[in-house]
């Protein structure tokens, strides 16, 4: 049965005053049921979402099983090198056929009943198959079923659950040279490195989204990190916690993105020393540096090498290329708790002295147990706990630089990375309670 | 061999983890930090690959002696939000073993159950560690220190805030 939408859900839910230059999120859509309930099918099951990397499926055979929007799916590359996306439920009665997180397999097996499938995904075995009428076999329901839309862009593989969806490339708009010049920064491939950080948050997944390319929060949230790094490193480069400094661009379709050249106080494998790291390694570095430059020129050289850059991929990916290349992906289980997975991305002939430096770096600042993350976590479930005061304490301000986010360069610290999200949030929910957007 | 390693006993490497764990119940992080050797390293393996090499695998944690100690002083600021107002931890440890002894090196497999409570939450990290312990003047030393969580997923705990 269709879940019953009331036509008032999302009333006033955003106040956007261009003109006044305000910007407010009503806190119930922290918190409410029904908007939760709303996001799973107007944002989950429209949008395209970021399931994989094409470098965990290398070879021939190569499987994972993941939950991607919350629902259990089969990524492969078969054995002629096609790549296909399968939910991962028996066609038969739904038993989860693919138990393993990764692997190689020729055919999965489901192990309720012994259904058989091709790495093509078609039934190729079911026991004692005789007792089925032979319209029964002829159909195709009786195979695998593949994920409506499945695409890649420079490597990113995503899925999109709609009936009718736009072609990727379109959907990351502006995103999609920013994905090329990530890959770039091997000359063969970027490859994801093992494992997975899989944790969690007990707090709104939106409030992840806001977090994860906010310049604003850096100075005050993370300042244990940046004085530490002060202190290792001494006198450091390190302008960006003033005003003006980087930008805030908006890359359409709810993408936006968060850049800046140097100015940080931390190092890049790709390819920015400090001092910290020695003398011993600046050669490679610098080598790393050369083979990227003689590949893609001196100007793009810079911009890959020396930027910072925090990318969301609406609704719910981030690709933070800072001290280290962080893909973060997340989906919620109730308007209160959502689950995060993050991987770390790195060029595939990196040399390993700058492997090792890269996670060095990316563990310093990254992941649940670094120096920031569980910070930002602190922060967004603080945030969460205290909307139980919504009914006094309505509102969340997202009006920083709004007066002047149509000029060239909004800086890092403003806010239009985030209005820019909770636009298109906003769209996307009223077209399905079939609210007039504003 | 060492005649020292050769005397420690399993008595004596259960005090020192004792006491190692006291430390971290305590909150006396820097007096734990100086368990470790100059070389020593503080490292936790990531959920799905606990026994891939730091170089081809996403750690939780990977601290040479430097960051070990800048970890617990950064977690005794009252800027360390996730740990402030600090939480109340429980190391327990047990299934102590002495595995090898080498040249100059102890190798200890223990596990552990650390509980950890904070306003409303109590979550718990089980695992296992296995240490590289070596003699000195002092006493016992950690020169490695390798904590596998034995969880699939950091869920809900969503964090290693504190040190395990």
């Amino acid at each position: 049965m269709k879940r019953h939408i009331s036509p008032f859900l999302l009333n006033d839910v955003i106040q956007d005053d261009r003109g006044r230059g305000v910007f407010r999120v009503n806190r119930r859509v922290f918190t409410d049921e029904d908007i939760f309930e709303l996001e799973r099918s107007a944002i989950f099951e429209t949008c395209w979402l970021y399931a994989a990397h094409v470098s965990e499926l290398a070879t021939n055979g190569a499987f994972i099983s993941r939950l991607v929007g919350g629902k259990p799916l089969i990524i492969n590359r078969d054995r002629n090198g096609k790549l296909h996306a399968f939910f991962n439920s028996c066609p038969h009665r739904g038993a989860t056929v693919c138990k393993e997180e990764s692997g190689r397999a020729r055919s999965f097996t489901c192990p309720y009943h012994g259904w058989v499938f091709s790495d093509e995904g078609k039934t190729i075995n079911i026991p004692i198959s005789a007792s089925y009428s032979p319209a029964c076999k002829e159909d195709s329901t009786l195979n695998l079923v593949p994920v409506p839309h499945f695409d890649i862009y420079a490597g990113f593989m995503f899925v999109n659950f709609a009936a009718e969806a736009d072609s990727l490339e379109s959907y990351l708009a502006g995103a999609a040279p920013y994905l090329k010049n990530i890959e770039a920064q091997d000359r063969e491939a970027m490859v994801i490195v093992g494992g997975v950080q899989t944790y969690s948050a007990r707090a709104n997944w939106k409030l992840l989204q806001e977090n994860s390319a906010d310049g604003y929060h850096a100075a005050t949230t993370h300042s244990t990190y940046f004085d530490y790094i002060r202190n290792r490193e001494g006198a450091v480069r390190d302008n960006f916690t003033q005003s003006g400094f980087g930008c805030v661009r908006n890359l359409g379709n709810g993408h936006a993105i968060s850049e800046s050249l140097d100015g940080t106080p931390w190092g890049r494998p790709l390819a920015r020393w400090i001092n910290s790291w020695g003398e011993a390694l600046k050669a490679d570095v610098n080598e790393a540096y050369q083979e990227i430059e003689s590949r893609v020129g001196p100007e793009r050289a810079k911009i890959i090498c020396h930027g910072d850059r925090n990318m969301l991929i609406f609704p719910n990916l981030v690709i933070n290329d800072i001290m280290g290349i962080v893909i973060r992906t997340y989906y919620p289980t109730s308007p209160s708790y959502f689950e995060v997975n993050s991987f770390s991305l790195a060029p595939k002939n990196e040399k390993d002295s700058l492997r090792e430096l890269r996670h060095r770096n990316f563990l310093e600042f990254l992941g649940p147990a670094g120096f920031a993350t569980p910070d930002d976590q602190e922060m967004l479930e603080s945030c969460q706990r205290s909307y139980a005061t919504q009914r006094w304490v309505q509102w969340n301000d997202l009006s920083r630089g709004m007066l002047v986010e149509d000029e060239p360069n909004p800086a890092k610290q403003d806010e239009l990375q985030m209005r820019t999200f909770w636009r298109r949030w906003h769209h996307l929910m009223t077209e399905a309670t079939g609210e007039a957007t504003a | 061999m060492n005649s020292d390693l050769l005397a420690i006993t399993r008595s004596d490497v259960e005090d020192f983890l004792f006491q190692e764990a006291a430390l971290l119940d305590a909150w006396k992080l820097e007096e734990w930090a100086a368990l470790f050797t100059e070389d020593g390293e503080y490292l936790m393996p990531g959920l799905t690959e606990p026994n891939a090499p730091p170089l081809n695998s996403l750690y939780l944690i990977y601290d040479d002696r430097h960051r070990l100690k800048e970890r617990a002083r950064r977690l005794l600021s009252r800027a360390a939000h996730a740990e402030f107002p600090h939480s109340q931890t429980v190391h327990l440890v047990s299934n102590v073993r002495i595995t090898d002894r080498t040249e100059n090196e102890l190798m200890v497999s223990c596990s552990f159950i650390v509980t950890r409570a904070k306003g409303a939450i109590n979550d718990t990290y089980p695992g296992h560690s296995t240490y590289r312990l070596v003699t000195t003047p002092e006493g016992l030393r950690i020169r490695s220190k390798r904590a596998v969580l034995a969880l699939s997923v950091l869920r809900p705990h969503g964090k290693v805030s504190i040190i395990v």
